[in-house]
């Protein structure tokens, strides 16, 4: 297999600090990326900067630093934005993608769903878009139910469309599994659920970081990720809605910032999306993930994808000489993103994990929050490899000769 | 201390040939846990026997070759035990049985979930209540 790289990997990694760590005396194999991201110096340094030179809270002072701050608070609210095709007034900084889903259950369900509703998800979420769902129908006395996927990891589209006649008022679904790598077609689906009277909550945490996506040729109701798995740090994501939606939605939490003026029996709301934005916010992680948007645009989300496709061709060609290893997920790399998940023989992902990290490489084992998901697949676990842009054709040979050491220690 | 040292044959044998692994038609005892970080999960059932002793035990569930090996040995090792001896068990103890492999934070929780159920059954049965160490401890 030709091994020639889309982007310059070695210069890019030359921007992680992190990448020049080595564990257990190993140089370190980073492998664990769908879980969270390493950070560029580019986004470090943007922490750094604002906490050393412009610190202050935003939206209320008119000194220098608050101006300063508001300035590139807002200024990274527009870079989110269109990164993903949207306007900046229908995006809101929320704590990452858990937190969106929670917004819309609390700020639109509330509102919108009544007793006897049927909601739907799908088989292949992450719990952050079944567990808000369950709750939600738990408290109005609505139903909740899930479409299927196919033994090729795609959605069961039949499935969908029966449970689509029931008119359903929601589909909560991901645009990209974080177990199969399945990349659904958002547009499509999207479409067919808004006939059907269905809103749309699409989860973009294993999108957005790893492709070009473009929010305006979607049609979904709302879409939302995480800073941190997009090369920005922890405690960032976006909520991007549509702007009628957000402007018709209950707020989400009260208190300041959120308000437009306040009684003492009432009050009346800030606009959207500051109407969802209460208290001081997270205003430094929000200058970082504006920071790792600047980053990820400088080498190309298409170039991205196109290493990540790569990547994904070489690991799958490498492991498939591995003898007792099974992946799970689409066959086609064009249809799935830069991960794979896999079970080896009877070594169950755990002590696969343990002796990985002994030779520096770190993987995730385990249920990777879609337990729904683990029991159609019939295991209770699975290991997983991801990639991003500063993974190579070294990290892969690794990771194989990490699996056939612990082959050998198992007696595989 | 390696992995192939971490995982040496006792371990890999209580892995695949588990002993004392099933269910029990009879028993006074029953308790399941799980793993929350990563799925592993055991339930003990125990028959008491004359002198509150440990009669009969068996494990069963599914995870990894450190929670099941763990399980299993354990239960080799409380069968003829008064139910007292339970409460003595400390993850020492635990660690001492699978040949002092140096595990990580995360793989412990691992390796002393079986010691986590059969506490929980017995202190219950006793009229006790076992609580795990505080998070950071
Ligand atoms: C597909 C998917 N959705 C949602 C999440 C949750 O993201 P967060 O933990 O940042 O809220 C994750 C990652 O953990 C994910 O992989």
């Amino acid at each position: 297999m030709l091994k020639t790289e889309a982007v310059d990997v070695e210069r890019i990694r030359r921007d992680f600090p992190i990448l020049k760590r080595t564990v257990h005396g190993k140089r370190l194999v980073y492998l664990d990326n769908a879980a969270t991201t390493q950070k560029p110096q580019a986004v470090i340094d943007s922490l750094v900067d604002y906490y050393s030179r412009y610190n202050s809270n935003v939206h209320r002072s008119v000194h220098t630093l608050g101006e300063e701050a508001t300035a590139a608070y807002e200024g990274a609210r527009g870079k989110v934005a269109r990164f993903v095709g949207a306007r900046a007034n229908e995006t809101v900084f929320v704590r990452g993608t858990t937190e969106a889903t929670n917004l819309v259950r609390f700020a639109w369900g509330e509102k919108q769903v009544k007793k006897g509703d049927l909601l739907l998800a799908t088989r292949m979420e992450h719990h952050s878009n079944i567990v808000p769902w369950q709750l939600l129908a738990k408290s109005k006395g609505a139903t909740l139910k899930f479409v299927g996927i196919t033994p090729d990891g795609n959605l069961d589209m039949e499935e969908l469309d029966r449970l689509l006649g029931e008119s359903p008022k929601l589909l909560a679904f991901t645009h990209c599994s974080n177990v199969l790598g399945t990349i659904n077609d958002v547009a499509n689906v999207s479409r067919k659920a808004h006939k059907a009277g269905a809103t749309t909550v699409v989860d973009g945490a294993q999108s957005v970081p790893h492709f070009p996506v473009d929010l305006s040729a979607l049609d979904v109701d709302f879409y939302a990720f995480s800073g941190h798995k997009m090369l920005g740090p922890t405690g960032i994501g976006a909520l991007i809605g549509r702007k009628a939606l957000l402007e018709d939605m209950d707020p989400y939490e009260g208190g300041g910032e959120m308000i437009r003026e306040v009684f003492d029996d009432h009050s009346t709301w800030n606009d959207v999306p500051y109407k969802f934005e209460a208290g001081t916010v997270n205003i430094a992680d929000a200058i970082g993930l504006g920071a790792a948007v600047d980053y990820l645009t400088s080498i190309g989300m298409d170039k991205v994808r196109e290493h990540e496709i790569r990547l994904l061709d070489y690991a799958r060609e490498t492991l498939s000489k591995v003898k007792g290893l099974h992946v799970y997920g689409p066959e086609d790399s064009k249809e799935r993103s830069g991960l794979i998940a896999f079970n080896y023989a009877d070594v169950h992902p755990h002590d696969l994990a343990t002796i990985l990290d002994e030779e520096g490489i770190a993987i995730r084992s385990g249920h990777h929050c879609a337990q729904p998901l683990m029991r159609c697949l019939n295991v209770s676990a699975t290991s997983r490899a991801s990639f991003h842009v500063y993974n190579s054709y070294d990290d892969i040979d690794a990771l194989k000769q990490g699996i056939m050491k612990a082959g050998a220690i198992f007696k595989v | 201390m390696s992995s192939a040292d971490i995982y040496r044959e006792l371990i890999l044998d209580y892995y695949r040939n588990p002993r004392n692994f099933g269910k029990l038609e009879k028993f006074d005892i029953s308790a399941h846990d799980t793993n929350p970080l990563c799925g592993d999960e055991i339930e003990m059932q125990i028959r008491v026997g004359e002198n509150s002793k440990i009669e009969e035990i068996k494990f069963s569930g599914r995870g990894c070759a450190i929670s099941q090996a763990s399980a299993s040995m354990l239960t080799e090792l409380a069968k003829g035990k008064p139910l007292e001896w339970v409460k003595l068990v400390a993850k020492e103890d635990v660690f001492k049985m699978l040949g002092d492999p140096e595990l990580g934070p995360s793989r412990v929780k691992c390796a002393l979930l079986g010691m986590k159920v059969l506490k929980t059954g017995v202190y219950g049965y006793l009229g006790a209540h076992y609580e795990d160490p505080e998070p950071g401890t």
